[in-house]
């Protein structure tokens, strides 16, 4: 039975477990990676105490300062989390149980499903989700980025200079992206942005061959040839694991008071898979933080065990 | 530690799991060839022969495959 139990290990989760083993908790941190979105960025100016710090290098900061401490981590993937009568049983993909007195659950967000035939079985084949990490792995070939946001517009324009093509799909009716990305997107002679459109079928036979959309205006159908899908139309919170041991808002996130209280006693949440309203890897850390102090005076609260 | 292993790392320079893997195998001690596939077309086509996939990092370890920073796999292959 350990004292805590951390679900992730992004800013909030590493700085919740730096927190929980600085007061002497018996600490385990469950997650599926390290860094999870931090991981992604590829320029963070405003991260207190760097001017200009790339995200797998912030990573590695935290990652540095949290092995300093003595606590456990574990890779796994949760499938579900429960109470019990000492507190909390956690269960992983791989048959583990963990056994805690307390949770705080720290497991961010992640990309956006696009939901259509092709999508699943050309993950990797093709279909992205991180431009940053696959855009050269297209140059020369024909691509197309779903999504007019800033996620999207940011990845049309990394492609439109490496690409003979970029087909820009987006849903609404206008692109949502910041003016600044539109403006860039615009100079670009290869770029085809395709409005109040969605995509419906990904094709393909080894890799992505084209993507079939449909004009949800007009009806019209066209099949874009491409061999690259890049997929940015958001990010959902990581909440599937928990079915119903705490009630989520409308956008499936965990709801948090000041405290980083759930309403469960002895559940605490942080960073942005609760409803703070501003997504950022500075405030995820200090949710981290005051979800494991709020554990920790929940514990000492605790009556003490009998011998 | 364990005898010398044969380790080709498949990268692309923006790709952050990359750059945490190869970081991760340096920490470690352990030697590799860094092929880059977003310039490299015949070390692209090769990693995609070996993975059967177009996503990078891919790690091969005296021939067996990772897809992806996965790094308890990649800490089983390294101690055999």
């Amino acid at each position: 039975m350990h004292d805590i139990i951390i679900l992730g290990a992004g800013p909030a989760g590493m700085t919740a477990g730096v927190y929980a083993a600085r007061k002497q908790l018996d600490t385990l941190i469950i997650t599926e990676n390290i860094g999870g979105q931090t991981t992604w960025s590829s320029e963070i100016e405003n991260y207190l105490g760097y001017t200009y710090i790339t995200g797998p290098e912030l990573v590695q900061k935290f990652e540095e300062h949290l092995r300093y401490f003595n606590l456990r981590l574990e890779y796994a993937k949760i499938t579900s989390l429960s109470k019990t009568n000492g507190g909390f049983k956690i269960e992983a993909e791989d048959l583990r149980v963990f056994e805690t007195r307390t949770v705080v659950i720290a497991t961010g967000k992640s990309p956006r499903m696009l939901n259509v035939p092709g999508e699943h079985e050309f993950r990797g084949k093709g279909v992205t989700y991180c431009a940053t990490c696959d855009a050269p792995l297209f140059a020369g070939m024909e691509v197309v980025v779903v999504g007019g946001g800033n996620s999207g517009l940011d990845s049309a324009v990394q492609l439109m200079k490496i690409t003979p093509k970029v087909y820009l799909v987006e849903s609404g009716p206008k692109l949502r992206a910041d003016e600044v990305l539109q403006e860039k997107v615009s100079k670009g002679l290869n770029v085809e942005v395709l409005l109040n459109t969605k995509p419906s079928e990904i094709l393909g036979d080894v890799m992505v061959t084209g993507v079939n959309v449909e004009n949800t205006e007009t009806g019209d159908k066209r099949t874009l040839k491409a061999r690259g899908v890049f997929v940015e139309i958001g990010l959902v919170p990581n909440t599937g694991f928990l079915d119903g041991i705490v009630r989520l808002n409308k956008y499936g996130e965990v709801p948090v008071n000041c405290a980083a209280e759930t309403g469960i006693p002895g559940l605490f949440a942080a960073g942005d898979v609760t409803d703070v309203p501003e997504k950022q890897i500075i405030i995820a850390a200090g949710d981290g933080a005051k979800a494991a102090l709020g554990a920790y005076s929940y514990l000492v609260r605790l009556p003490s065990e009998c011998p | 530690m364990a005898d010398q292993h044969n380790v080709t790392v498949y990268s692309t320079s923006t790709c952050p799991y990359c750059h945490q893997a190869k970081s991760y195998l340096s920490q470690k001690g352990v030697e590799f060839t860094d092929k880059n596939v977003g310039t490299d077309v015949a070390a692209r086509e090769e990693m995609v022969k070996k993975s059967g996939q177009l996503g990078v990092p891919v790690i091969d370890v005296d021939g067996q495959v990772i897809v992806g920073f996965n790094r308890p796999k990649l800490d089983e292959l390294l101690q055999s």
